[in-house]
């Protein structure tokens, strides 16, 4: 196991470089000007536009930039956002509690949810349920998430006024707090629940047919002890892995989320750093979400792992 | 004379031909696939309403002569009604005639990029799984690396930065429509190229690839004639799948304001326009949104059916 870890833990460092190499590469390449404001503002002469170039560190080749941005962003230096001359750490940071409140609080609603919804699904195969199930998980991951945010605005905020349609991070009020996050969470849930209930419902499928159920059967157990402490137990080692690997694909889909109810998370960071060029921010929200993604694949890997004794490590 | 041999010839055939049809009814691979897919009555549905769709929007610009273009302020954000079925936006374009044009575009751009997709993965695949080794290794670490990359910020970010250059180089239409397909379909092969090898990897070593090999079939031979149509069943599920997630990719981009222009209406622009508009003209938003819920759906339900008719493991 432990020379397992080990082994992944060397694979997983050069992806990491080999993304942000790609990143960078990407914005290095680009056509256009970071410093493109610099650039059309008449004020600023060009010697002093040149020594703004020269103190970001732009008139050097993307070889030496790469290593410089790669050695400082390992020290914990973001760099300063181009936008609004702050640190990108900090920018970043900022948005974090919306971000986890708002996403987390969906990811659990989903969790809570799917299971019970695919658990029944499977037992009751071809039962009203299932169908009416399987029709909503259908729905569910057919539903961009934009079109689910914009019928929910227009059915909650403009038809009944009942929740807004604008998140407000200066709201104290815990009621109007839980009210203006109902619909966030709702749209980035029904995504997930969807997806989760199938994948819980194919799992259990799996496992109900197994041997070892019928013999928990055949020595008498009572139905719910049979499915509860059997067929789930087994059905969830898939179910947990995924929720694992789902959990930054949650974090990155909701950049469309974020930006529909205008909450101020990470996402929203992201698409006016992209529209401004802020060249440091969008480097270093790729580079976290690719962090992300890498890490939670490793977690999901182990988790397989500690959940399943009958996987070996080799 | 000719004639004469022939009609000779089919009168005695006939009768045999039709005896060998009673006594065991003629089936093959793909007959019972759809034969199978046919009785997955949801599927068959998705399949009707995904045709239904590309049909009207191929054929309703021919019969529905209403231009995008023509704006009329005194019928801006007038609600369905007779004259605009769909009803008008802010500038009093006719939303049926737009979302029509537009579905040509989404569902053009879902099909190329699925195409794209599916064509860089089963190269990939094949390569990495019929020559194993090295290339097998390092395909499969590339593999690894498009997985992790976030692929929304990705592809934000690349459309974002190479959007004017591009359109400046081959006009704006066509520029957009390439950056889209191919950045959608070169962040979307990995599952089917995973799919492809291990497929590659278990139908390598059967005795009639061995036996092909012995017989001096050439590599491209190999791949090409026995191990690839072996291994085309989950390759067309995740193809099909893979349209629908080019199409939600396509109209997520426009809906953030980085797909297309305003004046080339895609399902998602008009979302994306619609916006502003919620508490005035709400089909704005509607009918472009169920047009891409219809779409979405119809095609995951064919990906499902297609899934249950291809697996062999199912008796019919």
């Amino acid at each position: 196991m432990t020379t397992y870890v080990l082994r992944r833990l060397v694979v997983t460092a050069p992806t990491l470089v080999v993304i942000s190499m790609v990143v960078f590469g990407i914005l290095a390449l680009a056509p256009g000007d970071p410093l493109s404001q610099f650039a059309s503002n008449p004020d600023v002469p060009a010697e002093v536009r040149l020594q703004i170039r020269h103190d970001f560190g732009l008139d050097q080749p993307v070889p030496v930039r790469y290593v410089k941005w790669a050695a400082a962003f390992v020290r914990g230096d973001w760099g300063y956002s181009f936008a609004s001359r702050t640190p990108v750490s900090g920018l970043i940071l900022q948005r974090v509690p919306t971000d986890l409140s708002v996403v987390g609080a969906a990811y659990l609603v989903a969790i809570v949810l799917a299971i019970p919804i695919g658990v029944v699904a499977a037992i009751k195969q071809y039962s009203w349920f299932d169908h009416l199930a399987t029709t909503f998980a259908f729905v569910g991951f057919s539903l961009p998430t934009f079109f689910t945010g914009v019928l929910l605005i227009l059915i909650f905020s403009v038809h009944f006024g009942w929740l807004p349609s604008i998140y407000n991070t200066q709201v104290r009020a815990p009621g109007e707090a839980v009210k203006q996050a109902i619909m966030p969470i709702a749209v980035l849930a029904l995504f997930q629940t969807a997806s989760l209930a199938r994948y819980t419902r194919a799992s259990v499928l799996d496992n109900v047919r197994g041997d070892y159920v019928r013999t928990a059967r055949a020595k008498g157990l009572a139905e719910p002890a049979v499915v509860l402490r059997h067929v789930l137990r087994n059905s969830l080692i898939p179910v947990v892995t995924l929720m694992a690997l789902q959990l930054p694909v949650v974090f990155t889909g909701a950049v469309v989320t974020e930006q529909i109810f205008r909450v101020p998370g990470i996402g929203a960071l992201l698409i006016t750093a992209i529209q401004t060029s802020d060249t440091p921010v969008v480097m270093a929200i790729t580079f976290v979400f690719a962090i992300l993604v890498v890490c939670f694949n490793l977690l999901a890997d182990l988790l397989y792992g500690v959940l399943d004794p009958r996987i070996k490590y080799t | 004379m000719a004639v004469r041999t022939r009609t000779l010839a089919t009168a005695v055939s006939a009768p045999v031909r039709t005896g060998a049809l009673t006594a065991q009814r003629h089936r093959t691979l793909w007959g019972d696939v759809r034969q199978r897919f046919l009785r997955h009555r949801l599927a068959a549905a998705g399949a009707v309403a995904f045709l239904l769709l590309v049909l009207a929007t191929l054929l309703g610009p021919l019969v529905y002569h209403v231009r995008i273009q023509d704006v009329d302020f005194a019928a801006a954000t007038s609600p369905p009604a007779l004259a605009h079925p769909f009803g008008t936006d802010d500038l009093g374009q006719d939303i049926l005639a737009r979302a029509l044009w537009g579905g040509r575009i989404s569902i053009a751009v879902g099909l190329a990029a699925m195409l794209i997709a599916i064509t860089l993965g089963t190269l990939i695949g094949s390569i990495a799984g019929f020559f194993g080794h090295m290339a097998d290794t390092l395909l499969m670490r590339l593999t690894d690396v498009f997985i992790s990359i976030p692929q929304l910020p990705l592809l934000l970010l690349i459309i974002y930065l190479f959007r004017d250059a591009l359109t400046k180089r081959i006009g704006t239409g066509a520029g957009i429509f390439l950056l889209l397909v191919g950045v959608i379909g070169g962040l979307n092969w990995m599952s089917t190229a995973r799919l492809v090898r291990a497929g590659f990897l278990s139908t390598r070593e059967k005795e009639f690839v061995v036996a092909a090999r012995c017989i001096g079939a050439p590599a491209v031979r190999q791949i090409t004639r026995h191990i690839l149509p072996n291994v085309v069943s989950p390759v067309i599920v995740a193809g099909t799948l893979a349209i629908g997630s080019a199409i939600i990719a396509e109209s997520t981009l426009s809906f953030l304001g980085l797909g297309f222009p305003p004046d080339v209406p895609t399902w998602g622009r008009m979302l994306f326009d619609a916006q502003n508009y919620l508490t005035i003209a709400p089909w704005m938003a509607i009918f472009p949104g169920l047009l891409i819920f219809l779409a979405v759906l119809s095609i995951n339900y064919v990906g499902d059916g297609l899934r249950d008719a291809l697996d062999p493991q199912l008796v019919v």
